[in-house]
């Protein structure tokens, strides 16, 4: 089937969607955007995370045609070009990163619990980030990110 | 395998009665993860994402009626003060990506005995509203359940929703698990008290369906009926025998996430929390309550 989106603020057309597939898969495989990683396929880990119609969601867990006609932003649209997105910015400042998996995913989530919430305390930081699995860090380095992304308050975040 | 996605409720009706072995897909929270690995493989995949009335919420009458498409974060940040124990348990379900996709609709759907949507809704006295080409009808949630993610669903039959009465006293969820997040219930447990009229229990996790524990209802009932109004404190063998009849009402089993003894202990310390927390809340401004 023929499935029509917007991705990033750029229509998109995919075709020969397999009814069963998921939004992950049209983006990574078929749209060529491989920044929302694909490592559990089962809403566990949250590396596959995606705005959809402006909330955050486990793109794994949405089938391609329950996106027919939505907004999606990947974590290739927070910011343009070789610019960074503060939160992105925040992250390599801090050494929040290692093998970078986790990354995408966290990103689009901390992204959207600052745009909620701008100077979140620590509990809000550790429920928004419950369902992001990060196998590298332990996290210490994740929860400075956001503080710093924070710290540094809303100037140039999208 | 069909994508079928009508955007009126009519149609979707239209849809399953001409497509019974059709999945029906919600937040796809459960589903898709069948579909990725391989274990469910329906003839048709039916979304219902695009009938904007699943997704509202109403007044009607003394009850509230709530759309089966409304999300777990909607239930916490629009309906907590009218639903606080449903909100309770919204709140512990998966993570906020799951929150912002999963409805208590599909939760019903899905019919586990896990279900964190369960015990509020049985506590609340609730009733599942089901509809087909071939009308309405309305079932109590106790009555819902057939077995082992099993419901009383006619393969024609949609949930439309379901109807609950707002919080007229306190309410609480709690559920144990091995984290504070992204946990399949070992077991958890819902109270709500109606003061001047009853009490409602909810226990899931602890047998093949959620179950409520009628006995404990009725012993309850019976010892608050002429402390509504004094709010004193409730004596200790009072909450002990509360306590001891919710956990003989469940019919738990071992299995890797706990024993049919320790389910059988959490039930107890949960029922007597609950009682605890939610019998001080109505004391509160109240004269002499522990
Ligand atoms: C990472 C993760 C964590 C989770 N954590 C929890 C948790 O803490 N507690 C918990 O209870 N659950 C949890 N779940 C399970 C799941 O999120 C819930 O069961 C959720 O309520 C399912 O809702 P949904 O809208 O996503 O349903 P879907 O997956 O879309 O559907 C579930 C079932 O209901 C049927 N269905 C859906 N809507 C209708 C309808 N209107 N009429 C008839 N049938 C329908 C579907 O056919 C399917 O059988 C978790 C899942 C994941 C992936
Ligand atoms: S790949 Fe989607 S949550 Fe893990
Ligand atoms: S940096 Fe490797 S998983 Fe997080």
């Amino acid at each position: 089937m023929r499935v029509e989106l917007t991705v990033n603020g750029e229509p998109q057309v995919a075709d020969d969607v397999w009814e069963g597939e998921s939004l992950l898969y049209v983006l990574r495989e078929r749209l060529g955007l491989p920044g929302a990683k694909n490592a559990c396929e089962q809403g566990e880990c949250g590396s596959c995370t995606v705005y959809l119609d402006g909330t955050v969601v486990c793109a794994c867990l949405v089938a391609a045609g329950q996106a027919e006609g939505a907004e999606v932003v990947t974590v290739e649209g927070l910011a343009d070009g070789d610019a960074l997105d503060p939160v992105q910015r925040a992250f390599l400042d801090a050494g929040a990163v290692q093998c970078g998996f986790c990354t995408p995913g966290l990103v689009v989530a901390v992204h959207d619990l600052l745009a909620r919430t701008p100077d979140p305390a620590e509990a809000d930081v550790r429920e928004a980030l419950a369902g992001n699995l990060c196998r590298c860090t332990g996290y210490e380095h994740i929860l400075a990110a956001v503080r710093l992304a924070a710290e540094r308050g809303g100037e140039g975040r999208s | 395998m069909r994508f079928l996605r009508p955007h009126t409720w009519a149609e979707a009706l239209g849809a399953k009665a001409e497509f019974p072995d059709a999945l029906p897909l919600m937040g796809g929270t459960d589903v898709m993860v069948d579909v990725n690995f391989g274990r469910a493989r329906p003839n048709a995949l039916l979304d219902l994402t695009a009938i904007p009335e699943l997704r509202t919420w109403a007044p009607d009458g003394d009850a509230l009626r709530v759309g089966a498409g409304v999300t777990y974060a909607r239930l916490v940040s629009e309906l907590a003060d009218r639903l606080p124990a449903l909100a309770a348990a919204s709140r512990t379900v998966g993570s906020p990506q799951i929150r912002n996709r999963g409805t208590a609709g599909g939760n019903l759907g899905s019919a586990s005995p896990a279900g964190d949507a369960h015990p509020p809704l049985l506590a609340g006295g609730a009733e599942v509203e089901l509809e087909s080409v071939r009308g309405a009808r309305r079932v109590a949630v106790e009555e819902f359940f057939a077995g082992p993610k099993r419901s009383v669903l006619e393969p024609d039959e949609l949930i439309a929703g379901f109807r609950a009465r707002p919080a007229t006293g306190p309410q609480y969820f709690a559920k144990v698990g091995t984290r504070n997040a992204m946990v399949i219930a070992v077991c958890s447990f819902a109270l709500a008290l109606r003061p001047g009229e009853g009490v409602g229990t909810g226990i899931g996790s602890a047998g093949p369906t959620p179950l409520r524990a009628y006995a404990a209802e009725e012993f309850l009932a019976g010892e608050l009926a002429d402390r509504w109004e004094k709010r004193d404190a409730l004596p200790g063998p009072v909450i002990g025998e509360f306590a001891e009849l919710v956990a003989g009402a469940a019919r738990p089993i071992d299995d890797v996430r706990g024993t049919a003894d320790y389910r059988a202990h959490v039930l107890r310390v949960l029922a007597r929390r609950t009682l605890t927390w939610a019998w001080a809340d109505h004391c509160e401004g109240g004269a002499g309550c522990a």
